[in-house]
């Protein structure tokens, strides 16, 4: 394993007087993939709102890359990590490529164009998500499957190393589904990157990652190998609800069975 | 689908050009026609030369700064509440400005700090004022919609014009009139200190938004994805605050409140130009200058001999337009609904 990338060591945050994350804690090493899961409004996206600086403030701490967060600037925490948010069904009047192109901003001055180095990232980031072909089409025209490509794009044109993904594949149908969880995928192993990615699907959860993360009212309910967390008892205390067990036909691996009602 | 760089260069460069068309075109043109040669010859002492540089041309400097000045901060406004119906005047902010400027008025004080007017302090500090107001409005209401940040921009806007009321109702006859008159929104009656007194507002709020516009675009993607690209989205959004009051303080204290020229000047260069804010702050501040230069020589021609204010024809033309928006499909394909 790689060197540690975010080390989060008993950290509470709170909006208001409603504390949502308590305690949490967690460690993930360059290269990783990691799942957060856990019932609505357990905190998941808030911590990842925590590790990107989108909230400030909180006890404990977050540290990235061997620095704590209060020691970045802005623009150079995002040379370290990059957000996909969940999808709100707005979208601002950009194309593709504009949209994409505004990843580079870390990397670009005020007035200077896009030089070499930030047109090369964003067709790159184009190549690998297979988003080239509609590159100058408006970002409120393309289906939920194109969009989450152009987002991931627009965060791998960022060039960071963490890429944090909040639900990338809720309103997908199943083939955007495993399309997208391909490229997270490939994105992970041949390029590097340390991805942590929230989803309420344990299975897909359990069968990309190794380590997953569950947290339940703020605080960490398991966190650890996948394999042992697919455990009934583990999951019963965390969903307050019992899941049948089997194992996935193809990979050999503990998946959870789908429910007759 | 989107435009190329080089066709956005090249309706830049058209749009430039029509400009200064309008700036060259507009003291031409008016109710009393100068001779050419005269108009170039102030040496023999004729009136013509006279409208011409003394009262024409300043106006049209007036006309075209200020509304740049409305336009780009109108398009500020949209990129920082992701609405196109935002503007300073929809949100109520010129009205701050108006009341700031009418209180100056009333109490004929004369202040002036580093050679700047004393009401277009005023006026801008009636900007901030109720930039923060609204601003802090929205926020409390926590995912605050188009409808409440509108429906709060109405009522600031009541507040104000009643305030402004008041401030007219306990002023005597001359100011009285004098501040009914400016609000109706005007620019006739100026000279070149009007200009001097105006630049410099219009000049470093445009310039700090011409050095923004990185952040315009990510602004326009919404508040979090700005964050997590690098923008210290805070402090951008503080800047541009300062930047807007700047410009719609020394605008309103000068010519009164213009309405919907920052609608309707950014949403047709949007629909022209794109959303891209690298050339669309450049599109809507020659655009906006033109087209209120434009509307001034309307409103100093239409009912020749007389004049009526510019901000009439403006509200004429924005009403309809404002409506056109709220129903129209056109701002929800922009996807800023």
């Amino acid at each position: 394993m790689g060197n540690v990338i975010i080390d989060i060591s008993s950290y509470s945050f709170r909006i208001g007087d409603k504390e949502i994350l308590k305690e949490v804690s967690l460690t993930v090493h360059e290269g990783e993939y990691v799942s957060i899961v856990g019932p609505n409004g357990a905190g998941k996206t808030t911590l990842l709102k925590c590790i990107s600086r989108i909230h400030r403030g909180g006890r404990g701490s977050i540290a990235v890359a061997g620095r704590r967060l209060e020691e970045y600037s802005q623009k150079e925490l995002a040379l370290k990590v990059s957000y996909v948010p969940q999808a709100d069904g707005r979208h601002a009047p950009f194309t593709v490529r504009e949209f994409i192109l505004m990843g580079r901003y870390p990397y670009l001055s005020p007035f200077s164009p896009p030089g070499p180095s930030d047109t090369g990232a964003v067709r790159e980031a184009m190549e690998v998500t297979g988003t080239s072909e509609f590159s100058e089409r408006f970002l409120g025209t393309l289906s939920g499957g194109e969009r989450q490509k152009v987002y991931i794009a627009a965060a791998l044109a960022q060039e960071a190393q963490v890429l944090l993904l909040d639900e990338p594949t809720t309103f997908l149908d199943p083939r955007h589904e495993s399309d997208i969880y391909r490229l997270l995928a490939g994105i992970n192993r041949e390029r590097g990157v340390t991805i942590v990615s929230v989803t309420h699907d344990i299975n897909s959860a359990v069968l990309t990652s190794r380590t997953v993360l569950a947290l339940k009212g703020g605080a960490v309910a398991f966190c650890g190998p996948a394999e042992e967390f697919m455990n009934e008892e583990i999951l019963r205390n965390i969903y307050e609800k019992s899941f049948s067990l089997m194992q996935h036909p193809q990979y050999g691996r503990t998946i959870i069975a789908p429910e007759v009602p | 689908m989107g435009k190329g760089a080089k066709y956005k260069k090249l309706l830049l460069g058209i749009i430039l050009i029509f400009a200064v068309a309008v700036i060259v075109g507009a003291p031409m043109i008016g109710m009393k026609s100068l001779s050419m040669h005269s108009m170039l010859h102030p040496a023999d002492g004729s009136r013509d030369a006279d409208i011409f540089w003394k009262i024409r041309v300043p106006r049209v400097f007036i006309a075209f700064l200020a509304g740049a000045a409305l336009a780009v901060s109108g398009m500020a406004f949209q990129a920082i509440f992701r609405n196109p119906l935002a503007t300073p005047f929809t949100l109520g902010v010129a009205s701050g400005a108006s009341l700031g400027a009418a209180v100056y008025m009333r109490f004929g004080l004369a202040i002036s700090l580093f050679g700047v007017s004393g009401v277009s302090l005023f006026a801008f500090g009636g900007a901030i004022l109720s930039i923060l107001l609204v601003y802090g409005l929205t926020r409390i209401k926590a995912g605050f919609s188009i409808g409440t940040m509108l429906l709060a921009g109405v009522a600031l806007n009541f507040f104000f014009s009643s305030a402004i009321l008041f401030t007219q109702y306990m002023s005597d006859f001359t100011d009285s009139t004098r501040i009914l008159r400016w609000t109706m929104g005007g620019l006739e009656i100026m000279g070149y200190d009007s200009v001097l007194n105006m630049a410099p507002f219009v000049i470093s709020g445009a310039a700090i938004i011409l050095f923004l516009t990185h952040e315009l675009n990510l602004l326009m993607t919404g508040e979090e994805l700005a964050i997590s690209r690098g923008a210290n989205v805070g402090r951008i959004k503080k800047v541009l605050f300062f930047a807007t009051s700047l410009m719609v303080g020394g605008v309103v204290s000068i010519c009164g409140p213009i309405g919907f020229v920052g609608m309707m000047v950014p949403h047709i260069c949007r629909l022209m130009i794109g959303a891209d804010h690298r050339y669309l702050t450049t599109a809507t501040i020659l655009f906006g200058g033109a087209f209120l230069t434009l509307c001034d020589m309307l409103a100093r021609t239409l009912i020749a001999p007389a004049e009526m204010p510019v901000g009439i024809i403006t509200a004429l033309l924005g009403g309809p337009f404002f409506i056109w928006l709220l129903l129209g499909k056109s701002s929800s394909k922009m996807g800023m609904m």
